[in-house]
């Protein structure tokens, strides 16, 4: 199975998408800002970093590149997508996904990690989960507050959209502790902590973020 | 509207020889404008006097420090060069690691930019070292900052503390560079200049290796990255001048700004992927970056390292601000350039790539065999000099040196006799008082500002001993990185305390099993005009070079960085020193906390009465006085064997260095690491006081699991070596205890809840 990983000027932990896709048993495939072509794969990552510098705004400019154009058709026809942190911010900022993501409550950076409780276990990122099982996967943003109008939240969790919800401390003043959520469908993931510096006991808390990559695995080999 | 300024020409020069120049405002001395009229025959124009000035000022010709540097290179031995590929000289120093890799590392200061500028002088301290690691063809990836501010609670330190943290932490974090440790300490001689140093190192494959200079008649000079504008003009000679340490900071701090460059990551970030693949597609011939003295400086620098000639056409040089000046183009320090000598039948791939990354690139000038270094505006040449004359040639002092009037008062008023601690009681509460002061507490604060996650290959990272990165993901080759100096120590014997430094930052990389390998360091003193300082300067060098002889490793390169003082008043002397090891395979590292209850622990080393200049007579007495830990570099060779040795046999689980704080904070750490407790019995017949609270050297604490114990006590008998076990870690999590027998004990909760609160409750 191929998923694809975008990266756009000021892409950071592309790199450590791809190896999480390898090491979850996957093919990672490089794909570029400027280019449609999503190069037959079967799933994309959007990862963190700060596209374009954040200018504007965080995800602001991404969201015009020519491979979202392609990302965006390929969402709405059930490709599975997940955006992590910056990619997070990309898919609010494309509309794929209700809210918007703004600077921390405490104004500063905040790298560390996080507990969560994964909320959510039927998207296509997350079936490998137990529904309400607490994980620990690094957390690293400097604007990662979710916020959306209380209409779109009750409904993100009437719906079952929140698929993660931080434990503890809520370390960037999120509404309702929401660490990601998913589209309707659940296909569309996106995702302020990141799973992808979860997957190696040796350079990461735990191993707690690889689910996220083996479950699209199996939802694509089922499908 | 027309500029109507008139440019100052080598003709002009010769025709006016006798106009009236500003050298003084540049941070010159009559001689050296002297020095430039011999050299080239007439005046200089006023942007041969932009370039000498900057070139020849402190920060870029070490004009007080070489003769004391030179050292580093008379000391040499063979086996200190054996993994050596580059050294001092070039951006930064190459040491062959094996397997084919090579890394590359170093430290540089930006203390005085940090002061004006928090935030951006702190940013663009982390972009210049970043580049100077990428110009040696290597891919940057990790950075460390050595952080240094007056008292916790003095206003300005509230004021510079924040910015500098989230000026590391913006640049870096926007460069995905995982930032993998540093240091933080407090003492109110930095209360007026804060000391800002950046470590950043870079993996290559040996082929790789890229160097500083401009070869091959013809071949092209290209100029990318970001515009040239107005920041940082004379940044380096102003702002690393005495007149930045004579004035008054206040109330001049704000007009110095226009010197202070500003930082723009993402763009730094374009700039070092574009460069790696130009690296990958073999167009770069010699490569510089651009950084303090900018063009003066990569244009200089690379000519007379290369064929000895240059041509370069200044008007080419895309501008942020059209109506810069030709002196002031060479004199910009914008931050994000870079400068390539290419071949012509490159140039177009070169281009080609650039625009790919959307990096602005421009030939801006040409390799030539005159010898001369010629730059020309809008037709007429307003540069024309021999390059070496500016990049090597500049003044070399022998500043006087005069040791202290005070230092045989201060050396005779040792600590050791204060009032000291005596009853359980009193032990514990010396203990949570330390624990929770400044220099000793939790540092998440800051460390949680840096991301030290990004690219996935981060093994141990703050709080740990060393930083340590994972190399190659097949083989687990990786490298450790510790930077250490007690400003106290060195004050007090400014020779022993450059080798305490350096030892200090020996052990910590041993102390998680890498093998060490190489030094770099970043020499941060008062004013080199002060006969004082110089003596302080001198004695560090001397002290610094001789145990690099004595532990057989090489300095690789590093910084110097004078004139940190407030008024007349300089800092602690302040050579910090990072070493860098090599670790075969990153899983078996050595971590410092405890990792479970049960396992042995052992004190390795001997701990004599050694209180001066110790972290409790700074926070207990505010004392200083007295003399430093005594040192002996072959018993800190044999601890260090013994750590890398007992990692690589996995008779150790954990292992910590003793330091400041000496027992008593090695155990508070190495308990709260983990959330286990240790039951310790000290040694009979020494003052409780002494055992917990000396900052004797060469000592170590480990956990030695119940099967590995024979072996272990072995190895330490086989050797020699003073080992003591002093107990056993036992319970798990706040409940746990930190227990001395017959002394104290405190639960891990009290004592985390203690040592975490100090930085949140200044700073929040």
């Amino acid at each position: 199975m191929k998923v694809g990983v975008v990266t756009f000027p000021g892409s950071l932990d592309d790199v450590d998408a791809r190896r999480a896709v390898n090491l979850a048993g996957g093919e990672a495939v490089a794909l570029w800002h400027g280019e449609r072509d999503l190069r037959g794969v079967d799933a994309v990552v959007l990862p963190g970093g700060f596209s374009y510098g954040d200018y504007l705004r965080c995800g602001a400019i991404a969201r015009f590149a020519p491979v979202m154009t392609s990302v965006l058709s390929a969402a709405e026809s059930g490709m599975p997508v997940l955006g992590i942190c910056n990619g997070f911010q990309i898919l609010c900022e494309s509309h794929l996904l209700p809210g918007a993501l703004i600077r921390n409550r405490e104004r500063r950076f905040v790298c560390r990690d996080q507990r969560l409780r994964i909320e959510n276990a039927s998207t296509a990122w997350t079936s490998q989960y137990d529904e309400g099982v607490e994980v620990t996967i690094v957390l690293k943003n400097g604007e990662g507050g979710y916020v959306a109008d209380d209409t779109t939240l009750d409904r993100l969790e009437a719906e079952g959209q929140v698929v993660a919800r931080y434990l503890g401390d809520n370390p960037n003043g999120s509404m309702r502790d929401i660490a990601g959520i998913a589209n309707e469908r659940g296909n569309v993931v996106g995702l302020m902590p990141h799973p992808e510096h979860a997957v190696d006991d040796l350079c990461g808390p735990s191993t707690d973020g690889l689910p996220f990559f083996t479950s699209v695995l199996k939802e694509l080999a089922k499908a | 509207m027309t500029d109507q300024r008139v440019v100052d020409t080598v003709s002009a020069a010769q025709g006016d020889p006798n106009a009236q120049q500003p050298w003084a405002d540049l941070g010159l001395k009559p001689a050296e404008y002297a020095q430039f009229r011999e050299i080239l025959g007439r005046r200089p124009t006023s942007s041969e006097l932009a370039m000498y000035s900057v070139m020849w000022s402190e920060h870029c010709s070490y004009k007080s420090s070489k003769v004391h540097l030179a050292r580093f290179d008379e000391l040499m031995t063979d086996r200190m060069r054996e993994h050596l590929m580059v050294g001092i000289g070039e951006n930064a120093g190459v040491v062959d690691i094996g397997d084919g890799y090579a890394v590359t590392f170093k430290i540089e200061s930006h203390n005085h930019p940090s002061y004006v500028e928090p935030y951006q002088g702190a940013a663009t301290g982390i972009g210049g070292i970043v580049r100077d690691i990428l110009s040696m063809g290597a891919r940057p990836v990790a950075v460390m900052d050595q952080l240094r501010f007056g008292p916790l609670d003095a206003p300005d330190t509230q004021r510079v503390l924040p910015g500098i943290v989230a000026g590391i932490g913006g640049y870096g974090n926007c460069l995905g560079l995982p930032n993998i440790g540093g240091e933080t300490v407090f003492d109110p001689s930095y209360a007026g200049n804060p000391l800002v140093n950046a470590l950043c190192v870079g993996v290559m494959r040996h082929e790789q290796i890229h160097l500083a200079r401009a070869s091959g008649e013809g071949n092209r000079v290209v100029l990318y990255g970001a515009k040239t504008g107005g920041d940082g003009i004379g940044g380096v000679s102003v702002l690393a001048s005495e007149t930045f340490a004579a004035r008054g900071h206040t109330q001049n701090q704000h007009k110095k700004r226009p010197s202070v460059q500003v930082g723009d990551p993402f763009m730094e970030k374009l700039l070092i992927e574009c460069t790696l693949e130009l690296f990958e597609e073999g167009l770069v011939g010699g490569i510089q970056d651009l950084g303090g003295a900018g063009l003066s400086c990569a244009t200089s620098e690379l000519a007379s390292a290369g064929d000895g000639g240059m041509h370069v056409w200044l008007d080419r040089v895309p501008l942020r601000d059209a109506s810069l000046a030709p002196e002031e183009i060479l004199m910009s320090e914008s931050q994000e350039r870079m400068m390539a000598v290419v071949e012509p039948a490159n140039v177009e791939r070169f281009l080609k790539i650039c625009q790919k990354w959307e990096v602005d690139a421009t030939v801006i000038g040409e390799v030539t065999s005159t010898g001369r270094l010629v730059v020309e505006w809008q037709g007429e040449t307003v540069v024309d000099v021999p390059p070496r004359s500016v990049a090597h040639d500049g003044p070399v002092y022998q500043r006087p040196l005069i040791r202290p009037v005070q230092q045989d008062t201060l050396q005779a008023d040792g600590a050791e006799a204060l009032p000291r601690p005596a009853t359980g009681d009193e032990l514990r509460a010396t203990l949570l008082r330390l624990a929770a002061s400044p220099n000793l507490c939790d540092k998440s604060w800051i460390s949680d500002q840096y991301d030290r996650y990004v690219r996935g290959n981060t093994v141990l990272a703050p709080p740990e001993d060393a930083g340590v990165v994972r190399v190659d993901e097949q083989t687990g080759l990786g490298v450790a990185i510790s930077t250490d100096c007690n400003g106290r120590f060195a004050k007090l014997d400014p020779y022993a305390g450059a080798r305490l430094a350096l030892a200090e930052s020996y052990r910590n990389v041993a102390a998680c099993g890498a093998r060490p390998l190489a030094v770099t360091d970043c020499l941060n003193f008062g004013s080199p005009e002060d006969a004082e300082v110089m003596w302080q300067f001198a004695e560090a060098t001397r002290g610094l070079a001789e145990g690099c002889r004595d532990l057989g490793l090489p300095v690789t390169g590093g910084n110097v960085s004078f004139y940190n003082q407030t008024g007349d008043i300089p800092i602690l002397p302040t050579p910090v020193v990072g070493v860098l090891g090599v670790l075969d395979d990153v899983a078996r590292r050595t971590p410092m906390g405890f990792r479970e209850p049960g396992q042995s622990v052992y004190l390795l080393g001997t701990t004599r009465e050694e209180l001066s200049g110790s972290e409790w007579a700074h926070v207990v007495h505010a004392h200083l006085g007295g003399r430093p830990p005594s040192l002996d570099l072959a018993v800190e060779q044999q601890l260090g064997e013994i750590l890398v040795e007992a990692r690589r046999h996995g008779l150790v689980s954990a292992a910590h260095d003793l330091s400041d704080g000496g027992l008593a904070q090695a155990l508070v750490e190495s308990c709260l690491r983990n959330g286990v407790g240790a039951r310790v019995r000290l040694p009979a017949g020494v003052d409780p006081f002494v055992a917990l609270f000396s900052e004797s050297t060469s000592r170590a604490v480990v956990a030695v699991p119940g099967s590995a114990e024979a072996r272990f006590l072995e190895m330490c008998t086989v050797r020699e070596f003073p080992h003591a076990r002093i107990g056993a870690t036992e319970g798990v999590g706040d409940g746990a205890l930190l227990e001395v027998d017959g002394q104290f004990s405190v639960p891990l909760g009290e004592l985390r809840a203690t040592w975490s609160a100090t930085l949140p409750a200044a700073l929040d």
